[in-house]
């Protein structure tokens, strides 16, 4: 239980996969000007995240491992998470058209969005189980939605800022985000134990 | 001869991928600690750019229109493997330098955009100037960041000791600095772009 | 040329061709690789070995020998020259960095007395944990561990309580995790002595 606990408070905190790991910064920067399209990402990574990793983990043990073609994971990680998008693409548009009103513009986006790929790597070299990997994947995705919630609400009120013309847009926020990041280093070396 | 020039120009200033186009942040901001990082990461990105750019060129006319993103996807991941494994085997401390940030490369926007934006529409040897450009381009942004955060951090640049490390500012090592800088830097390209 | 129109046929025929393609490509990629591969991991361990311990003409890689301190698993490569055991280089780990596990190559001679160390693996806090690999060794003030015996120096941070050694400044905690990998190493060496001595 408690290993669950310190990867859920690793993940989320600690090691948050935005601001110490520097992963799904594209969408961090893109989608992050309204809170409420912030929360919209979020879950569509989420969903995404959480499938990709389990069929990541399960192709990489039962498939590349037993065949002893390990070098290909990049290239069939990508290809599983580019199919699985298009598929749940179809399969929300069909079935529960709502949900893809809300989440379908995020959708392709999420094929590159490189937290995606990164936690199916990072799932396999750290060596966890399926449960494990579940876990760390739903957290580092609460991280992702949390990071990008909090940024798109300062990046609201930094839109009534004046400021000058050449730091206007992007510059200010990496350099919010930065300061954000210090925060957060505020957790590191935390431990659970 | 003009207009090769103008394609690899529009890669290193006016389209630069980090930037002008805001591409590639993933890798721009977590391999820079260094000069050195941030130029090997660099030139590892240009290889696979300049080859799937080429490749993707000569296959243009034989992938229909509707699956030439996965097909992109194929060919780009193909490189990023190949990459990999010459890494693993020629070259295994850049491997520990850069870690995850290798396979990575399969999902830097700059690459997928380049095949969308310009090797699935020109030639060849345009595509190959593109890639070689814009490879330039992003390589040059990645040494900028890399040195200014080493500079500032630990006082060195490529290792050579410019000022005592008890006087740099650690926090540019640390993710907060990357964010910074960078924040900085685009903001004084702005500057320079609008004033020109 | 003009493009192939969209049809599932052409679709699936281009697309097989590609992977096609490019697996075959990527199988011989990985043919050429996989001995360098291979020998580079060998190679980075020996070199390892050699660097940190006294000078040898047995294969400690063959010699080794393994015991578990504190939940850790420690390698002994014991050093012989001429079938006298000259010192070792003992390769621990430690959870207890600031991030994630430490890995050191330690080197001692026969007495236990350290003679060089390599970090292997770290991922502390740049700039300042990952000064490790030449702190320890800087002849500054008490810093270094190069030529002390753990026997008779403590091998604790000089900042915890009958600690003669320097720990990193604004670094105390991987410090304390690599000090902690080197005298779980000493244990591990005097073991192996132990289990030698009975042998004879």
């Amino acid at each position: 239980m408690l290993t669950y606990i310190s990867i859920i408070i690793t993940a989320i905190f600690i090691n948050n996969i935005v601001f110490s790991q520097f992963l799904g910064i594209c969408p961090f920067l893109g989608v992050s000007k309204k809170t409420s399209s912030a929360l919209g990402m979020g879950a569509a990574v989420t969903f995404v995240i959480m499938i990709a990793t389990v069929v990541a983990w399960l192709l990489q043990m039962y498939v590349l491992n037993p065949l002893g073609l390990q070098f290909l994971q990049t290239i069939v990680f990508i290809l599983v998470i580019a199919f699985l998008v298009q598929l749940l693409e179809i399969i929300m548009k069909k079935t529960v058209p709502s949900l893809y009103q809300a989440l379908g513009v995020f959708l392709p986006l999420i094929t590159t969005n490189c937290a995606v790929l990164g936690v199916a790597i990072l799932v396999i070299q750290k060596g966890f189980n399926l449960m494990e990997a579940v876990t760390y994947g739903f957290a580092t995705s609460l991280g992702f939605t949390l990071a990008l919630w909090i940024f798109a609400g300062i990046r609201e009120q930094l839109e009534l800022m004046p400021l000058p013309r050449a730091m206007k847009g992007v510059p200010i926020a990496l350099i919010c985000a930065g300061i954000l990041a210090m925060a957060f280093m505020g957790f590191s070396g935390i431990k659970i134990q | 001869m003009k207009k090769y020039w103008n394609i690899l120009y529009n890669g290193i200033i006016p389209g630069n991928p980090v930037f002008v186009l805001l591409l590639g942040m993933c890798a721009t901001l977590g391999t820079t600690s260094s000069a050195h990082n941030g130029m090997m990461m660099g030139i590892a990105t240009a290889a696979v750019l300049i080859c799937s750019n080429v490749v993707i060129s000569m296959a243009k006319s034989v992938v229909p229109d509707k699956v030439r993103i996965p097909a992109f996807i194929v060919i780009i991941a193909s490189f990023v493997t190949m990459l990999q494994l010459a890494v693993n085997a020629w070259l295994p401390s850049l491997n520990a330098s850069l870690g995850i940030f290798i396979p990575l490369i399969v999902v830097n926007c700059v690459l997928l955009g380049r095949a969308e934006a310009f090797a699935s529409k020109n030639g060849i040897f345009a595509s190959f100037l593109d890639g070689f450009g814009t490879g330039l381009g992003f390589t040059i942004a990645l040494i900028l960041l890399g040195g200014v955060r080493e500079i500032l951090g630990t006082g060195k640049i490529f290792g050579a000791e410019i000022f005592p490390e008890d006087y740099g500012m650690l926090l540019f090592i640390l993710a907060p600095g990357a964010f910074i800088a960078l924040g900085y830097l685009i903001a004084i390209v702005n500057k320079i772009r609008k004033t020109c | 040329m003009k493009k192939l129109a969209s049809t599932l046929p052409n679709m699936i025929i281009s697309l097989g061709c590609i992977t096609v393609i490019a697996g075959a490509l990527l199988g011989w990629m990985y043919s050429i690789t996989k001995e360098p591969i291979a020998l580079q991991a060998e190679a980075q361990q020996q070199a390892a070995i050699a660097e940190v311990a006294p000078a040898f003409n047995n294969n400690p890689e063959s010699d080794k020998w393994e015991t578990t301190i504190d939940g850790n698993t420690f390698t002994v490569y014991p050093a012989y020259d001429n079938d006298k055991l000259v010192g070792a280089a003992v390769k621990g780990s430690s959870m207890n960095g600031f991030a994630g596990e430490i890995v050191v190559m330690c080197g001692f001679e026969a007495d236990g007395t350290v003679k060089d160390y390599r970090v292997l693996q770290q991922a502390e806090t740049p700039g300042l944990g990952t000064k490790m690999e030449m702190w320890f060794r800087d002849p500054a003030g008490a810093r270094s561990v190069i030529g002390k015996n753990p026997d008779k120096t403590s091998f604790q941070v000089s900042k915890d309580a009958g600690g003669e050694i320097d720990g990193i400044t604004a670094a105390t905690i991987s410090s304390r995790a690599f000090l902690e990998t080197m005298r779980n190493a000493f244990e591990a060496y005097r073991e192996y002595e132990k289990t030698q001595a009975e042998k004879k």
